[in-house]
């Protein structure tokens, strides 16, 4: 009986120690856009694999084929990724066509809470249909578009004076999009140190997404909306408002005033490229750069500072950012749980934030240390505070595609008017909508 | 008996193999033989062509495999020809194929003209001229781009030179009205070349006693060129305009390096906004029947411009 209970001890003690090889022996690849953050999540998961035994592999794609490559993955039911940091627009495609898993029983049994992260971000990130408590990602990478600016310029007398001069204001962070954009034009074509400099670095970019992440950083302050109600397509007076016309008009003022020549099609990369180079007085780009940039040997540190993208008639910011997904055609979904309960641990989030990577959880942004942990976190929690997203319907793509197409015709190579170009932004969604049977 | 190859191939044949053949007809041989062609040409041309045209009549999406698909009848055909942007499309691509065709025809056969006469250095100029269709087309369309930037790109520098004007004052790629000339300016440095080499094949095909008969009944050397080059080059000019024809219609990877189709979409060939309607957008019933629009067009301006070849090489 006692050799019987032996065997059975070391039969289960086997099976037990088997079970705990196999789900160490897991190598899991993480894919996500191949940018600074990134560098930092690799960083980062050496101690989820010091800590369970799985190895980590990563795909890091360049943000221009990003969406590409990602999304023909996961139509193709593609088992590359296993986890997918996917961008915020992705969230009901990745829903309805069954791609994420959905992950709420597995919140309730580890008992992570949504209600610990910033709201915006688990209703941008996580949740589809929005609003509602379905959830598909743990929002792992919070992100807005925001501005960086030469303080060094700014600090000069020389400048401050022509400034004065030539506004009647003293040259400051703009307090409204109007100041910006005059801020932007004082310092297109100046000489400084014997170069010409220009205004500003936006996004015109027409492949991927660039110009419609930048020119949002005009319609939200202005007040644009996607609907007049929340849910029922009724697009027509919000897409097309005055207040939208005025600030594609804007838009298009800054593009053909106030930005370097030859800047066509620019997205981060250039923006980055155009600041680092001392091209620009100020640039946008997303805060997940903002790191990066302020230990640039050359532009960072005492010569750089930060601004929230300035309001209008209102606060407003173009959200970007991710959720963490687990891919539903991956064989090893365990594995991928286990790496999301361990990216949700608080402790972690703070290191998360340390390297680099902006964390979403409220224990990290309500700690009292955050806002001054880097020059640009205030700006970062302001700017969180006032986020707008894309359409984030399955048809995103398609809804992107058509905007990218009437702003950059209208914007860059100046063909219609900003109310026609809206108008039939409307006519486009409105076709996209009723194919989708939603209208 | 004489031996031959052929009798050497025989006798090498196993028994074996030989007996089964030997029961087999000419036809039976014939059909072995052609066989796997024919598999792989309905395979990978005709069933895929076929499936096409079915899914162009309806509003199937590739990324929604669980949606129904709907027949919806020429619905998609009436979108995309009612559609004025598509026409916009048309009207860039049909631009920058008549440009591209002629620059090239032109630069093309006067460079075989000129490198076809005896010279000094002769095959060098010939390897020096034929190396732009010899890199990728990614890489001439990345580095145009840096050729083409305003404030440190050598073309505007150049043009700057000979015009005196500011050269960050005009932006090839992003002004709507030089853009279409500046992919018409990189694809015609590309393939000129090509052209060039094919007009070459065709001077050199052209024996010299008909010049030599010509030159006893005194024709003069621009007689000469009318009557004798110029007509028995045409055959291989009217066939690199139908190559360059045919790639160009089809032309992508160089324009969405230099423009990415725009600015706005001024040189959105109809080849990239078929890639974003099937590949982007995922409209897969609108974008089959996009592509067999286009087909139809190739195929029959194609078939109409063989005709006319083939009456040509008759002449």
């Amino acid at each position: 009986m006692k050799h019987a209970h032996l065997a059975s001890a070391s039969a289960l003690g086997l099976l037990v120690a088997g079970m705990g090889a196999s789900a160490q022996a897991d190598e899991l690849t993480l894919c996500w856009a191949a940018w600074d953050p990134a560098n930092a999540l690799v960083e980062l998961s050496k101690e989820f694999e010091e800590q369970s035994g799985h190895t980590m592999n990563f795909e890091f794609i360049p943000w221009p084929n990003f969406a590409d490559r990602m999304l023909n993955e996961l139509n193709s039911r593609g088992d590359l990724c296993d986890l997918l940091i996917g961008d915020s627009q992705w969230i009901g495609g990745g829903a309805e066509n069954g791609h994420y898993v959905k992950l709420n029983d597995f919140f309730d049994a580890e008992g992570i809470s949504m209600g610990d992260f910033a709201d915006a971000t688990v209703y941008a990130y996580s949740t589809w249909p929005k609003g509602t408590e379905n959830y598909y990602a743990l929002p792992a990478m919070g992100d807005a578009n925001g501005w960086f600016y030469r303080k060094d310029w700014f600090a000069r007398d020389d400048i401050r004076a022509a400034f004065l001069e030539a506004t009647g204001r003293e040259l400051a962070e703009p307090a409204s999009q109007k100041e910006l954009l005059e801020i932007a034009q004082f310092f297109q074509g100046r000489e400084i140190d014997g170069q010409t400099v220009y205004g500003a670095a936006i996004f015109t970019e027409r492949g991927s997404e660039g110009i419609t992440m930048g020119v949002t950083g005009a319609l939200y302050p202005w007040g644009f909306k996607y609907e007049n109600t929340p849910g029922s397509y009724d697009m027509e007076g919000a897409v097309n408002s005055p207040e939208a016309v005025e600030a594609l008009e804007f838009y298009k003022e800054f593009y053909e005033t106030a930005t370097p020549p030859g800047y066509t099609n620019s997205y981060m990369g250039e923006s980055l490229d155009a600041f680092k180079s001392g091209q620009v007085a100020m640039a946008m780009n997303w805060f997940a750069f903002f790191p990066g940039l302020y230990a640039d040997p050359n532009t960072g540190g005492d010569k750089i500072d930060f601004f929230v993208n300035p309001p209008q008639n209102q606060a407003g910011s173009t959200l970007g950012g991710q959720g963490i997904s687990v891919v539903s055609y991956s064989d090893k979904q365990d594995a991928a749980l286990d790496y999301i309960k361990w990216f949700a641990d608080p402790e972690v989030q703070q290191k998360w934030w340390d390297l680099g990577g902006y964390s979403a959880h409220k224990a990290v942004l309500e700690s009292p240390d955050f806002v001054d942990s880097a020059p640009f976190a205030g700006d970062f929690l302001e700017a969180m505070g006032a986020v707008q997203d894309f359409w984030q319907e399955p048809a995103y793509a398609e809804l992107l595609l058509a905007m990218q197409k009437r702003i950059h015709d209208y914007v860059v190579a100046d063909q219609g008017t900003a109310q026609e170009a809206l108008d039939k932004l409307i006519e486009d969604w409105t076709e996209t909508f009723e194919d989708e049977g939603k209208l | 008996m004489t031996e031959t190859p052929l009798t050497h191939a025989a006798r090498a044949t196993p028994p074996s193999v030989a007996r089964k053949i030997k029961g087999l007809s000419d036809r039976a041989i014939a059909w072995i033989f052609v066989g796997p062609t024919i598999f792989l040409l309905l395979a990978i041309n005709i069933f895929p062509l076929i499936w096409t045209i079915n899914l162009s009549f309806t509003n199937f999406r590739a990324n929604r495999p669980g949606r129904e698909v709907d027949y919806v009848g020429l619905r998609n055909y009436e979108r995309i020809l009612n559609d004025s942007d598509i026409w916009l499309n048309m009207q860039a691509t049909a631009h920058f194929l008549f440009w591209t065709i002629l620059l090239q025809v032109l630069i093309g056969f006067t460079l075989a003209y000129l490198i076809n006469k005896k010279f000094k250095g002769n095959d060098l100029w010939t390897t020096i001229i034929v190396l732009p269709m010899m890199l990728s087309p990614a890489v001439v369309g990345n580095f145009w781009k840096f050729l083409y930037q305003p404030q440190i790109g050598l073309f505007n520098y150049i043009v700057a030179f000979f015009t005196g004007k500011d050269p960050s004052s005009f932006e090839m790629l992003g002004s709507v009205q030089l853009a279409p000339w500046s992919i018409v300016i990189v694809d015609t440095w590309m393939w000129t070349p090509f052209v060039m080499l094919i007009c070459l094949a065709g001077l050199r095909s052209i024996p010299d006693y008909i010049y030599e008969a010509a030159e006893i009944d005194r024709a003069s050397k621009l007689r000469q060129f009318f009557t004798i080059t110029i007509p028995m080059v045409l055959p291989f000019l009217m066939l690199a305009v139908l190559f360059r024809g045919i790639e160009n219609f089809k032309m992508f990877d160089l324009v969405v390096q230099l423009t990415g189709g725009g600015p706005g979409s001024t040189t959105e060939l109809t080849s990239i906004n078929l890639k974003r309607e099937a590949f982007e957008k995922w409209r897969t019933g609108y974008a089959s029947a996009y592509a067999i629009i286009l087909f139809v067009t190739v195929f029959g301006l194609a078939s109409i411009y063989v005709k006319a070849l083939n009456k040509v090489k008759e002449r």
